[in-house]
């Protein structure tokens, strides 16, 4: 293909590619073409199986006697004859493979939750092979297992994939795969001469390893039929490339997020150069786009219902980041952009991949409207502000899982899951015990005096707590990620990143809004405890009002920006693996709910048991004075402190969003570039109603494509769980009209 | 510097003047419309009592989301209160705040002018075409309201016309008729938005003990709004069916 050559030519360096030869697209939707009559037979077929599937009670079919590798399985196909992208996790759509080594538990208890059985061929395997699960339950403290069963961390990848890591799919195209293992080769030879040092020879067991599954990529591709070791020569080429690099890494890692990252825009560059030459036409393209989004919207891992629980309606966080600016002033939408949130048209709306538009205000008008126009009509896509995260990670960076920002190719995390932090507000109360099991984990913290919390008292015990929950939480994640790279390395992934990477330990806080409304509580108006016999609060009587989060009022805000600046500044201080620097999200996916059901009742007036608000949203009902005053709270909190992400879901129903649809359009636009221009973070977007939602809990089978967006990530709304389906209709629904 | 009584303030208005809207809603109102969905409003309370620096601060901190949008005061009647609503609009104006009212237009002009001349548009709410039964749906004659219009058309002030589709009142074909024929003769007259009564603030009229006489009304059905929104096609902003 005829690109402008540069430093991409010499070394791997996809940015360089793409800012020399990428076409900015300025105009409107209008050139977009509708599905072809093969995609129309092809994703009906997707949709029966899918209908199949939850006919089957969530999981369609499982391969149990096959450890999912790179080149595991035999090719897999919908319909040969249709399909214009091929390749699937095992040899039938929708089938689950098992991947052990994160842990063999995990994969023993999820086939017996489908009635199946671990055959013995694979126990066997067990008896002489650790997994990664294994590892750290062996160097686990107590510390570390009470602090797991008291749900004051949670979430932790201990017994499964850690994901969260973004392959360079986009460097096979662009170099093919021989390139990439002469590449790797000669990083490998360089070492030659060092002193084999432990991490010297760690580094180099992993190339080592990296080098292999390259070859088992070309070897799994060369199955379908490509060769694979060349360059893509064209956009189907490409988008095929990328795919079989994305698939060998979900057939190696069961990972809890499996982020695409950013491919839209590189792959416009083959587009644009296929549509001059006459290769390929407009429908011809969109096509290959919606036959690639249906292979993404297919991807399955086999996981527990208890792992449903936390992260609920089955999500792989398949996302891709579309537009953004590029450093050298110019936006980077392209008509890839618009052809991958067609798809949402075309196929219509689905949780999976996780369409995550990365906005600035300074991103063409045509596409700002165009995008509300499909979040209005589909509640599919969250945005994230490019303003913020170019300056942290330049014009080619990705969003791993739902908020978590990485250059693709060069950096990488450990993900952490969350700690929580409103129970950790609890044992400041309780003198380091735990609230619903009396056991006394942070020892030291003290009895507060009788009568009313007295601010500055619970706030110095609760910093005392945060000392010893950061100190415990990062030596976790230490071991936690000793034994994934040891047991359960993401060799295909790897091999798709460069040598030198920058790794960061990602922890996150769940509860922030019922903490930071306590201490309101506690400052502003009289808290009092009400202690059971064992002297552990219970309850709380609060007399007098307080300002409460969400509400733009400073006095409130202010604590929620010192609680996570605090909490920040002493995980920088601990020691990680790998020396990774401590990162932090406020994110919790649909775990507020499993989070709140851990949780004794908390000095704001939340009762045992009872949610919290997702990500760093304002407590439900609590933000009344209509969404952009909830908005400024929220983006009040410094990225900086938080730069793994802060996750806000926005719901409104479409009446309240303006009168007719360029009203609501144009309103959405002004919502997403003010919340930009005051350094929020993320937004989620859903405009529904919520009778629509309460009908689809009693007709779920009316609603199988109804989508919508809750901290992080969207879902299908009738795959969660009941619980979770009540907790997101009581969620504040910003409804004045 | 005047205070304010306030009803509430609200940081995200969507159907109020163009664009997104900081909604100031001033408290009490001298008319008693027979379908007011917020009747909490009408009496003027002394619980949320703030000066116009104090509202233009909260104003101030949500700028980047008004760009393209502005202040709207609205009510109750915001102009019932027409020295504190000048002084608000004089703090936006200096800041640059595009501003509406939002009025019945109840108030003589003699008090509102001043306010009038300092907001860049009104959203006046003509509440019946016919004098005698604007009293008898609201308590007052349209008066006030149409000379507040004909102030608008001299002044070269931009209006949008609101006007509540109430079955058994104002929804009639004679009464759109003559509604359409008086606005068509206003240059100043840019968007006509035609609101089907509803039914939605109804639990605010029991909350406060009162009677709705509307409370048997049915809301207006789709051919009905039709039917309403074809005698206004001139300014092409049909009610929502």
């Amino acid at each position: 293909m005829n690109f402008k050559s540069g430093i991409w030519d010499r070394e791997i360096n996809l940015r360089d590619f793409i800012v020399r030869n990428y076409t900015p697209y300025d105009g409107d939707d209008s050139f977009l073409a509708p599905p072809t009559a093969r995609t129309k037979a092809l994703w009906d077929k997707v949709l029966a199986l899918l209908e199949q599937e939850r006919k089957a009670g969530g999981v369609l079919d499982i391969d149990e006697h096959t450890i999912s590798t790179i080149t595991s399985h035999k090719c897999g196909y919908i319909d040969k004859e249709l399909e214009t992208i091929v390749g699937l996790q095992t040899d039938a759509p929708l089938k689950r493979a098992i991947m052990p080594f994160g842990g063999i538990r995990m994969v023993r208890n999820s086939l017996e939750a489908y009635g199946r059985e671990l055959p013995p061929d694979i126990e066997n395997v067990f008896k002489y092979r650790k997994t990664h699960n294994d590892g750290v339950f062996d160097v686990y403290t107590d510390d570390m297992k009470r602090a797991r069963h008291t749900g004051i961390i949670t979430g932790l990848p201990d017994a499964y994939g850690r994901g969260r890591i973004i392959g360079d799919y986009r460097r096979i195209p662009l170099y093919g795969v021989d390139r990439l293992i002469e590449d790797k080769l000669a990083a490998k030879k360089a070492h030659d001469a060092e002193p084999m040092y432990g991490d010297t020879v760690r580094n180099l067991e992993e190339m080592a390893e990296q080098i292999k599954a390259l070859k088992e990529l070309k070897q799994m591709a060369a199955e379908y039929g490509f060769d694979i070791s060349r360059p893509a020569e064209n956009t189907q080429e490409a988008i095929q490339w990328l795919y079989f690099g994305y698939l060998a890494a979900i057939k190696e890692q069961n990972g809890a997020a499996m982020s695409l990252g950013r491919v839209s825009t590189f792959l416009d560059i083959y587009a644009q150069e296929d549509l001059k030459n006459g290769t390929f036409t407009e429908e011809q393209i969109q096509e290959l786009v919606d036959h690639f989004i249906m292979k993404l919207r297919m991807v399955r891992f086999l996981r527990t219902p208890a792992y449903d629980e936390l992260f609920s309606g089955d999500p792989t966080w398949v996302t891709e980041s579309i537009g953004g600016m590029c450093e050298d002033g110019r936006h980077m939408v392209t008509k890839m952009s618009y052809r991958f949130l067609h798809t949402l048209v075309n196929l219509g709306p689905a949780p999976e991949p996780n369409l995550t538009v990365l906005w600035s205000h300074k991103l063409p008008e045509n596409f700002k409207k165009f995008c509300a126009r499909i979040s209005i009509s589909t509640s599919s896509i969250q945005y994230e502000n490019d303003e913020l995260m170019r300056e942290c990670f330049g014009d080619d960076y990705g969003i791993a899982c739902c908020v978590s920002a990485m250059p693709i190719g060069k950096q990488m995390q450990f993900f952490g899951a969350r700690a929580n932090l409103a129970k950790a507000l609890l044992y400041a109360i309780n003198d380091g015990r735990d609230e619903r099991y009396g056991d006394q984990l942070c020892k030291g913290v003290g009895q507060v005096p009788d009568g009313p919390l007295q601010f500055d008292d619970v706030y110095s015990r609760f910093e005392y707590v945060c000392e010893w929950l950061t100190k415990l939480y990062i030596n976790t994640l230490n071991i936690i990620h000793f034994m994934h790279d040891k047991y359960c390395y993401e060799r295909l992934q790897m091999a798709l990143h460069d040598e030198n990477i920058i790794r960061t330990s990602a922890c996150g806080l769940a509860g922030l809004s019922v903490v930071v409304d306590s201490l309101s509580a506690i400052k502003y108006a009289k808290v009092t405890p009400i202690r059971n016999e064992e002297g552990i609060a219970t309850d709380f009587t609060i007399e007098g009002d307080y300002p409460k989060f969400g509400n733009n009022d400073p006095r409130v805000d202010e604590l929620a920006t010192m609680v996570v600046e605090r909490f920040m500044k002493r995980l920088s201080r601990r020691r990680t693996y790998r020396n990774s620097i401590p990162t932090m999200s406020i994110l919790t996916i649909t775990s507020n709910v499993v989070y709140g059901k851990k949780t004794g009742s908390t000095p704001d007036g939340r009762k045992a048991g009872e949610p919290f608000a997702p990500g760093a949203n304002p407590m439900h009902g609590r933000d009344t004075n209509g969404c952009i005053a909830s908005m400024l709270s929220v983006s009040k909190i410094p990225y900086t402190y938080a730069e793994d992400g802060i996750s806000y879901t926005f719901s409104i129903i479409p009446d309240a969003l303006g009168k007719d649809e360029e009203d609501k359009e144009n309103n959405l636009v002004s919502l997403l570039d003010g919340y930009t221009r005051e350094h929020g973070h993320h937004m989620n977007v859903n405009v529904m109603n919520r009778e629509t939602l309460i009908d689809a809990m009693d007709h779920p089978e009316l609603y199988p494509q109804l989508t919508i967006r809750v901290s992080g990530y969207a879902v299908n709304f009738i795959k969660l769980t009941r619980e979770q389906q009540l907790d997101v209709i009581h969620r504040t629904f910003h409804t004045r009209m | 510097m005047t205070t304010g009584y306030l009803h509430s303030l609200e940081s995200f208005g969507a159907v109020d003047g163009p664009g997104i809207r900081f909604v100031v809603f001033l408290s009490g109102c001298p008319l008693r419309c027979l379908y007011c969905h917020n009747p909490d409003t009408w009496v003027q309370k002394q619980t949320l009592c703030m000066t116009p620096p104090e509202v233009m601060e909260k104003i101030r901190s949500e700028r980047s989301f008004l760009l393209r949008g502005g202040v709207t005061l609205s009510g109750g009647e915001p102009l019932m209160q027409a020295e504190f609503c000048a002084e608000l609009l004089t703090l936006c104006r200096q800041e640059g705040f595009h501003t509406a009212i939002d009025t019945s237009g109840a108030i003589p002009l003699e008090q509102s002018r001043h306010a009038i001349d300092l907001a860049d548009m009104l959203l006046l709410d003509i509440k019946d075409i016919d004098p005698e039964d604007c009293r008898t749906l609201t308590g007052k004659t349209n008066e006030n309201a149409l000379a507040t219009l004909d102030y608008c058309e001299q002044t070269g002030k931009d209006v949008w016309i609101r006007h509540v589709l109430v079955p058994g009142y104002t929804l009639n074909p004679d009464k759109l008729q003559r509604l359409a024929d008086k606005l068509s003769r206003y240059s100043c007259v840019k968007r006509v938005d035609l609101l089907p009564y509803h039914t939605m603030g109804l639990y605010k009229w029991e909350s406060l003990g009162l009677t709705c006489k509307l409370a048997d009304t049915p809301t207006p059905t789709a051919e009905e709004i039709a039917m309403a929104n074809a005698y206004f096609t001139k300014w092409k902003t049909p009610a929502a069916e």
